[in-house]
């Protein structure tokens, strides 16, 4: 926390536009995260929320708006360099290295992403298959995984990078309800040694109960933001979210 | 936090321990190879040798840097020619000018590759074949290089090399030899190191890879340099062997790379057995075969068809999947808890 009572930005986006041909999918996004915050990010199927993780992590440039990260204009940088001063992204539809290991594939974050040695690494690694409870995999081919695994592996690999904002999307899909708390548990303990989080996610009271703020897309732009109980009654909310059920 | 549990990472396995001690009785064994062997059949085996390097160097570009080039036969070409003009003009001994060649083929692979990685795919592909017609085209224009119609390395040069023309072909034997191992292991060092990390990785999906802080451009940059200056290097020997070099021997698309893509497809694109399996396949067939003419380059297709269709990761990707050897081993296994109490486990700081 910074000093002087105000929470220093981790990241700041700032008009941010994405098209593609005539869709909008980032329509003058303004968002601001303080060091340390929990987001959480909700919306319809197509609203733009996983374009929005692709803009900050840089594996879509803006069209126009900026990027800055820890007060750093980034709009340029590309993903791996962003990995490496600290952002880092699951993906929704999970990219493992399928001919890898489990165990390899959390460890090309730490080594690249982290910018740890092999070997000094090891250790970080099986703690965090540990946290995402894929030791019992350590050896698997990742392309052998079950999707819900594979989910995990994303956010072990994300992990591993010792990111300072955690960017996760839509890992919750899926899981039993017991599954669902011990994932809340795990955010909250990465939540806890100090790392940022933006979390999309359609399981609303997951969020609720790891987040300080809720915001909404639609159709490409941020509708609300804010206090994530005040979000969810809000009438603007509520009619977009008729179908998904806020079961909070 | 919880007490760490002891564990230990190693690569080695039984399997490859075992491919470890055959190989080095192997490499005994060839390199005693004039003991045993006689003038065709140490010509075959260079042969054989140049073309294990060569399939090895491409599946590397291929295989985990999806940067599929049809235009190889550049730096072989280059690397002939390299040999052909220090060897003569600048009075280098013969076998000193392959390493020479190696590190011009590396330095010519800098310009070519900021110009061709801006071409992504089919358009890469078609770029590499591209260049290779512009060398092809250039060096028969230099006449002090003999042209268009070639020239053959001078017989006072062809003597420096040793002294009998038995000694001459043991050396470039060794040389061949030398340079196949030096592949082998260049490529496994980078397989299994750090890098291969990135290189595997990038072979298995860019988009995440870029997201873990791999540089995929400079990674593929490394390797597109590396392997060019090691295949001027084989090319530079093949021309040594040859005495004799033209521009489209030199810059054959045929000999230098739809060859090696077919060793490297039918063996298994992407593992570094794959090209050792395909380079023995291809030579069987092309000993039984290669009398019959343009029937055996039908059956060269034909057998790269079916394979592609029973087998799309190779012989040596059916061998993994049935049986689960692997003599290279580059993956890195855990052994969680097994070694309590053993104290063997390593502490790791923080
Ligand atoms: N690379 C792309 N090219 C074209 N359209 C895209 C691309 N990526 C996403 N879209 C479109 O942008 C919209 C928003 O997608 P996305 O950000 O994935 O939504 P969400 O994550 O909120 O479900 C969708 O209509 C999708 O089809
Ligand atoms: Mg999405």
């Amino acid at each position: 926390m910074a000093a002087g009572g105000r929470l220093m930005a981790i990241l700041e986006l700032s008009q941010v536009m994405k098209r593609y041909g005539a869709l909008i999918v980032a329509d003058q996004i303004d968002l601001e995260l303080a060091q340390g915050e929990a987001l959480g990010i909700i919306g319809p199927n197509g609203a733009g929320k996983t374009t929005l993780f692709n803009l900050i992590a840089g594996t879509v440039r803006v069209d126009a708006g900026a990027v800055s990260f820890a007060g750093r204009d980034i709009t340029y940088l590309r993903a791996a360099e962003r990995c490496r001063i600290g952002i880092s992204r699951s993906f929704q539809i999970p990219h493992p290295f399928g001919g890898m290991t489990v165990f390899e594939n959390v460890l090309v974050g730490a080594t690249y992403g982290a910018g740890k040695g092999e070997r000094a690494s090891y250790g970080r690694v099986m703690e965090i298959l540990e946290l995402t409870a894929l030791t019992g995999k350590a050896n698997a081919l990742a392309g052998a995984l079950t999707l819900l695994e594979r989910k995990r592996l994303e956010m072990a690999r994300a992990l591993a990078t010792s990111p300072r904002l955690l960017l996760l999307d839509e890992i919750a899909g899926g899981l039993t309800e017991p599954e669902c708390r011990e994932l809340v548990e795990a955010v909250r303990q990465i939540r806890s040694t100090g790392v940022s989080i933006i979390w999309i996610e359609h399981i609303v009271h997951a969020l609720i109960a790891v987040v300080d703020r809720l915001a909404v897309i639609d159709f490409g732009r941020k509708i609300a933001d804010g206090d994530p109980r005040q979000v969810i009654e809000s009438p603007e909310v509520r009619e977009i979210y008729m179908g998904i059920e806020a079961d909070a | 936090m919880t007490a760490p549990t002891p564990f230990e990472v190693s690569q080695a396995t039984r399997t490859s321990r075992v491919a470890g001690v055959i190989a080095i009785a192997a490499v005994a064994v060839l390199a005693a190879a004039p003991l045993w062997a006689g003038r065709a059949d140490m010509r075959l085996l260079s042969e054989i040798f140049t073309y294990l390097a060569l399939a090895s160097l491409w599946n590397l570009l291929a295989g985990f840097t999806g940067l599929v080039s049809v235009g190889q036969q550049a730096f072989v070409g280059f690397g002939g020619y390299m040999l052909f003009a220090i060897a003569t003009f600048g009075g280098i001994h013969p076998l000193a000018t392959v390493p020479i060649a190696g590190v011009l083929g590396a330095a010519v692979a800098v310009p070519v590759g900021i110009l061709i990685f801006r071409l992504s795919g089919a358009y890469f592909a078609i770029g590499t074949w591209v260049v290779a017609e512009v060398f092809r085209l250039v060096f028969a224009q230099i006449s002090t290089l003999g042209g268009g119609s070639g020239s053959s390395l001078p017989v006072a040069v062809v003597r420096s090399i040793a002294s009998g023309r038995d000694l001459r072909e043991w050396f470039t034997y060794w040389c061949a030899l030398v340079l196949v191992i030096g592949v082998l292991a260049l490529v496994y060092g980078l397989l299994s190191t750090r890098r291969g990390l990135a290189l595997t990785a990038i072979r298995d999906s860019e988009v995440a890879s870029e997201s873990l802080g791999i540089d995929i451009w400079r990674t593929k940059f490394l390797v597109y340099i590396v392997s060019g200056g090691a295949t001027a290097m084989i090319g530079a020997l093949i021309f040594l062997q040859k005495l004799r070099i033209s521009p489209d021997a030199a810059f054959s698309v045929n000999d230098w790379t739809a060859y090696v893509i077919f060793i490297t497809v039918i063996g298994g694109i992407g593992t570094i057995e794959g090209p050792i399996i395909g380079t023995i396949v291809f030579f069987m067939l092309r000993e039984t075969l290669a009398d019959l003419g343009s029937i055996y380059l039908l059956i060269l297709g034909l057998v790269a068809i079916l394979i592609m269709l029973k087998s799309p990761r190779g012989l040596w990707g059916f061998v993994v999947e049935r049986f689960g050897i692997e003599l290279f081993p580059v993956r890195r296994r855990v052994q969680v808890g097994a070694l309590q109490g053993e104290g063997k486990a390593p502490r790791e700081p923080g």
